[in-house]
């Protein structure tokens, strides 16, 4: 996989398939997160979509060569997440969607973030403790500079992690060192565990930030999966410069009763929710 | 040492591509050879170090061998969860380097003295923990650091650090060396403190007591042959470290002592006191603070062989 070889379907009909995964994706999530017990609800909700338009078009991946030297790589640098990668990862090959059914047992792979990559294919860095992300990613882009090799790195972002120092260290180093196969997706959903993220740690203006620290930076509708895949796909774009894409989206998306609810960082849904949800996404039950 | 391990880390960086040199905005010109010789395989990460420990993780994941360094307390206990989950949960193969170990930087204050490094590395799963005594050692620790599969800390001093070793010795991770032969008592040094041993050594076998002295560079994985020869052949053994008394190799071998059970020696342990030396001095000061000489090292022997 030495060369961009990623599929150029014809974008209509595959918008549509896109968001029908994203449907199914949100509906095994919330059924997950009932069954197991799994908090997160509303931040893996606010990024399906983002995960969705990356493993089902962007990345140069194969599920069959997880291991591939020349991958792309995605770092799920918001680990708590995890519940939305599991089950991207399973739909996209990376392992049976039966080994799902372990989900929160003890001595299951799958826990409420994400393990080392040793542990199950398709994970890229153990995450989980926030701003951790970023700077795994940026070593990696770095060794693809050294080693010649030419892929991307995604590292997905939420805004609360934003908070985080080490954040901002490796955007300096990013853009010190005109790391231009590197994209940060912020998944902007303006909410972290206890509150609104404007009002614990003044986020805004946060495209004006990754200007500033030296990143071309652009703002996109988080749950337009045409304009995700636009803006993915069009990493490197030119600039020279790591490439911030500041993803507006709305916790719990998808479930009227959970959007912009920050309940639903911690909530359980009961079986009846789980019903009612997936009657609105048009899931089957 | 410093010079030491330039030379090394631009020698192993001229015949392996896969070594990467990441440095904390410190060394500039200590590197030149190694940009000049490894040329795009060094990065000032700047002052920002848990960054630079995340990106040596993400490289090592790439199958490169980066070889992070920084002033010890700032490539350790800075960024010490970056070392404990972007290194070690992922087995990334980084080798962390901590420059001006211990007291090296006594006249620094305490924001540069590192007495307790090797304390939290050693807790993390699969982290070797290294304290050559000398330029050699540290040579040499660094080639064999290449070859292991798993992250590796090593603490060196700064520079003029005596040579202990005249010639190359049989240099393994995790096998103490054994640099004078003795047979009353033991000295286990690690690190830049082998010299100190090896003329408190001297005192003794001046007042008759024939003194062993290992430089027992390698604090995890413990030796756990030559402790149990060492501890079982000894009355008296003597730790000696520049690193608190707390958590460091005498605290290793505290607990492996628990987990063995009663062995014929003593254990006594020479290092720095549960406090921060708040005031100016240089390294020969702070070791006589905290008791860190050849002579007061001998006279707690001495007096340990009476009791015994």
């Amino acid at each position: 996989m030495s060369a961009r070889n990623r599929a150029a379907g014809s974008a209509k009909t595959e918008i549509g398939h896109l968001e029908d995964i994203a449907r199914t994706i949100r509906a095994r999530i919330i059924e997950t997160s009932h069954k197991t017990n799994t908090p997160h609800l509303g931040s893996c909700l606010s990024c399906v979509d983002i995960l969705v338009a990356a493993y089902f078009d962007v990345l140069a991946i194969d599920p069959a060569k997880p291991r591939d030297p020349g991958r792309d790589r995605f770092i799920l640098s918001k680990g708590h997440g995890a519940a939305a990668l599991f089950q991207v990862l399973a739909l996209r090959g990376f392992y049976p969607e039966s080994m799902l059914e372990t989900y929160g047992q003890d001595g299951s792979l799958f826990a409420e973030h994400p393990p080392a990559p040793a542990y199950l294919p398709g994970i890229e860095a153990a995450t989980g403790s926030l701003g951790h992300g970023l700077p795994l990613g940026l070593g990696m882009a770095l060794a693809a500079r050294i080693q010649g090799l030419d892929y991307n790195v995604i590292a997905l972002l939420s805004d609360g992690e934003c908070n985080e120092g080490s954040i901002w260290e490796s955007a300096m180093m990013a853009a010190s060192q005109r790391v231009e196969k590197i994209a940060v997706v912020v998944d902007f959903n303006k909410w972290q565990a206890t509150g609104r993220s404007e009002e614990v740690l003044a986020i805004s203006p946060l495209v004006d930030k990754w200007r500033a620290f030296g990143w071309s930076a652009c703002e996109a509708d988080g749950h337009d999966l045409a304009a995700l895949v636009r803006l993915m796909r069009d990493v490197p774009d030119g600039s020279g410069k790591p490439v911030a894409i500041i993803a507006h989206t709305i916790k719990g998306k998808g479930v009227s009763f959970m959007e912009d609810d920050n309940n639903w960082h911690y909530r359980i849904p009961t079986a009846e929710e789980v019903v009612a949800a997936k009657k609105e996404l048009g899931v089957a039950a | 040492m410093r010079n030491a391990f330039a030379d090394e880390v631009t020698r192993l960086g001229e015949t392996d591509p896969r070594v990467v040199l990441l440095s904390g905005d410190i060394g500039n010109k200590l590197f030149d050879k190694f940009k000049a010789r490894a040329r795009g395989r060094f990065f000032n990460c700047g002052v920002a170090e848990a960054n630079m420990m995340g990106v040596a993780a993400g490289m090592a994941l790439c199958g490169l061998r980066p070889v992070v360094y920084t002033i010890t307390p700032f490539t350790t206990t800075r960024c010490f969860e970056q070392i404990r989950v972007d290194v070690c949960y992922h087995k990334a193969p980084v080798i962390i380097v901590g420059t001006g170990s211990g007291l090296s930087y006594a006249d620094l204050g305490p924001t540069h003295h590192s007495c307790e490094d090797m304390a939290i590395l050693r807790t993390l799963p699969g982290m070797a923990v290294i304290a050559p005594a000398d330029s050699t050692e540290l040579r040499l620790a660094l080639r064999e650091a290449l070859k292991r599969d798993g992250p590796v800390y090593m603490r060196i001093g700064k520079k003029g650090e005596p040579a202990i070793h005249a010639s190359d010795p049989d240099f393994r991770i995790g096998r103490s060396i054994t640099i004078q032969a003795g047979t009353d008592a033991c000295l286990i040094s690690t690190g830049v403190m082998a010299p100190v041993a090896m003329t408190a050594a001297r005192i003794l076998g001046e007042r008759g007591i024939s003194t062993r002295v290992e430089s027992f560079h390698t604090v995890k994985p413990l030796d756990e042959k030559t402790l149990a020869e060492v501890f079982s052949g000894f009355p008296v053994v003597a730790v000696v470290e520049e690193h608190g008394r707390i958590g460091g190799l005498a605290g290793g071998i505290s607990e492996w002592l628990a987990a063995t059970g009663s062995m014929r020696a003593s254990l006594l342990s020479f290092g720095t006191a549960d406090t921060f030396m708040h005031e100016v001095g240089s390294q020969e000061y702070a070791r006589r603070k905290f008791g860190l000489t050849a002579e007061n090292i001998a006279e707690g022997v001495a007096a340990r062989l009476r009791a015994s």
